[in-house]
């Protein structure tokens, strides 16, 4: 049984079909890259898988348990950790704060025990270690609303990793980060896949999702145009046709903007 | 001369009760609210009517504070989902119903309000009373503030979404707020009805919302200490200044728009610089 299980999942918004009729297994394991032009739908899916956005068509399983209706905090509680592709840390706690809470979910989840309690011991060792561990040490102590990109992608990844998830969705870490700090969170994306993390890699760094992804899943306009391994999917036509299609008309809005 | 002391002791210990209570909603929780006083009202006549049908004036103010929760726990449901904006107009509506409702209601008194509550205790005695009240919503304040509550509160504050997506049931945390704040009220508006012996609606209008409110942003919303002493120079200034209560709402109005504009963290802010500037000048 495939870890998260969509069927037929559409979604629409004012009239555009966001995504529409998308099927996606997603196996105990792996570390599925989601690619596609901009506007193919992969953020929507993301969102729709985490809860963020209501299906108004198709069924979601995660473990076997249909989670179609469940809200984004009950989904969350199940084990399916998001990160946000446009951060959004709490900006007037500091980063070890951020990520505590999180640590804190089994106290968080139960509001009566929440009230009552004020120990932060157990939380703060592991927002420290996880922050050690993303390499944002030396941030700890800082408040999140000061703090460059790079800092802010990496805090979103320690929240989410926070809350012991069984699949963690990443709505493009990588982007606006320069090439090294993208390579290095890469590298530990895969690290924690290999530990036996599943993620879902939503990407717009095809050099960086190709080199760690262990499948890839191509989306356009909304549908699942293809899925396998990395260099397969890349050699298709329809793929192809599909990325230079957007680069081209990229280039050309390029040019608009500076005529 | 005493008993006009130990009146204002009164009052300001039941401002501090009401603004803490709405800085745990507003200021903790991020959920602005503009119908504070039809909470206060509310403790107040359910704790009036239930003393003078004979319960004990204790149990009669525990209810009280409990009857405004639990209509702040339904106003805190009505209200789930709409935010900032909204939410302060939807809960300003909710200050205009409870008046219009108090206003027509028969067995409420009308316009006249509850008169003949009992007065079970002496100035001094009430004195007490509302001061140990008000010592123990400071304590429960920086309680919450300290607890995982709080932080939840803060991170709710800050951006709901993200929060939910940590596992967070936000619209409970929400109701939480509500009920804890909204209790407070009730409580501080059962010593009132027996405080005064007689109460009437507009003792509960959008003006007494509107100080509660200016008590909180200017002592410092989020902010235990500052909006303690937010609400003490608030219940002073009217007595100090006559002329400011006589031109009580254009004041605290202009107020609360002066602090949003130039210190927006309040009386708390401000004494947050001067302990820095004091720290940073060479002793």
């Amino acid at each position: 049984m495939s870890l998260l299980e969509a069927r037929d999942l559409s979604v629409t918004f004012g009239g555009v079909h966001a995504v529409r009729g998308v099927d996606i297994a997603v196996e105990r394991g792996e570390l599925l890259g989601l690619i596609g032009p901009n506007g193919a739908g992969k953020t929507t899916l993301v969102r729709l898988l985490t809860g963020a956005v209501r299906a108004d068509a198709g069924t979601i399983r995660f473990d076997g348990r249909d989670i179609t209706r469940a809200p984004a905090y009950a989904r969350a509680r199940q084990g399916l950790a998001m990160t946000h592709q446009l951060v959004r840390p709490f900006r007037d706690m500091t980063l070890a704060e951020n990520v505590a809470l999180a640590a804190a979910h089994a106290v968080t989840a139960r509001p009566l025990a929440a009230l009552l309690r004020t120990g932060r011991g157990a939380a703060q060792r592991r927002a420290g270690e996880l922050l050690e561990r993303l390499g944002l040490a030396e941030f700890s102590g800082r408040g999140a609303a000061t703090l460059p990109l790079g800092v802010h992608k990496r805090l979103e990844m320690g929240r989410a990793i926070a809350i012991e998830p069984r699949l963690l969705l990443l709505d493009e870490p990588l982007a606006g980060l320069n090439q090294t700090e993208a390579a290095r969170l890469a590298d530990l994306i895969a690290t924690l896949n290999r530990e036996g993390l599943t993620v879902v890699l939503v990407e717009h760094n095809l050099a960086e999702v190709l080199r760690i992804a262990t499948r890839l899943l191509v989306m356009v306009e909304g549908a699942v145009l293809a899925s396998g391994a990395g260099s397969e999917v890349m050699r298709r036509d329809d793929v192809r046709a599909a990325y230079l299609g957007e680069s081209r008309s990229r280039r050309g809005e390029d040019r608009g903007a500076r005529g | 001369m005493e008993a006009y002391i130990l009146s204002l002791v009164v009052f300001g210990a039941l401002n501090v009760m009401l603004a803490l209570g709405l800085n745990m909603i507003s200021g903790f929780c991020g959920q602005i609210s503009l119908g504070h006083a039809a909470f206060y009202g509310t403790g107040a006549y359910a704790a009036a009517l239930l003393s003078i049908s004979g319960l004990p004036f204790a149990a009669s103010l525990a209810l009280g504070a409990l009857v405004a929760g639990a209509l702040g726990l339904v106003v805190g449901f009505a209200t789930l989902r709409v935010r900032e904006d909204f939410l302060a107009i939807t809960t300003m509506g909710v200050g205009f119903l409870f008046l219009g409702f108090v206003r027509k209601q028969e067995w409420l008194g009308g316009e006249f309000g509850v008169a003949q509550i009992p007065s079970p205790l002496s100035p001094l005695g009430f004195a007490v009373l509302a001061v140990g009240g008000a010592l123990a919503m400071v304590a429960l304040s920086l309680h919450l503030r300290r607890s995982w509550m709080g932080e939840v509160f803060r991170a709710v504050a800050a951006d709901e979404d993200a929060a939910s997506t940590l596992g967070v049931d936000t619209a409970r945390y929400k109701l939480w707020a509500f009920v804890l704040g909204t209790a407070c009220a009730g409580f501080a508006g059962g010593i009132y009805a027996h405080v005064t012996g007689l109460i009437v609606p507009d003792a509960f209008d959008f003006i007494q919302s509107v100080t509660i409110l200016a008590m909180v942003v200017v002592g410092g919303i989020g902010s235990t200490w500052g909006v303690l002493a937010g609400a003490v120079l608030l219940t002073l200034m009217p007595e100090l200044f006559r002329f400011v209560n006589d031109y009580k709402l254009l004041i605290y109005g202009a107020l609360l728009l002066a602090v949003m504009r130039w210190s927006p963290a309040g009386l708390a802010g401000l004494a947050a610089l001067v302990r820095r500037a004091l720290r940073s000048s060479p002793a």
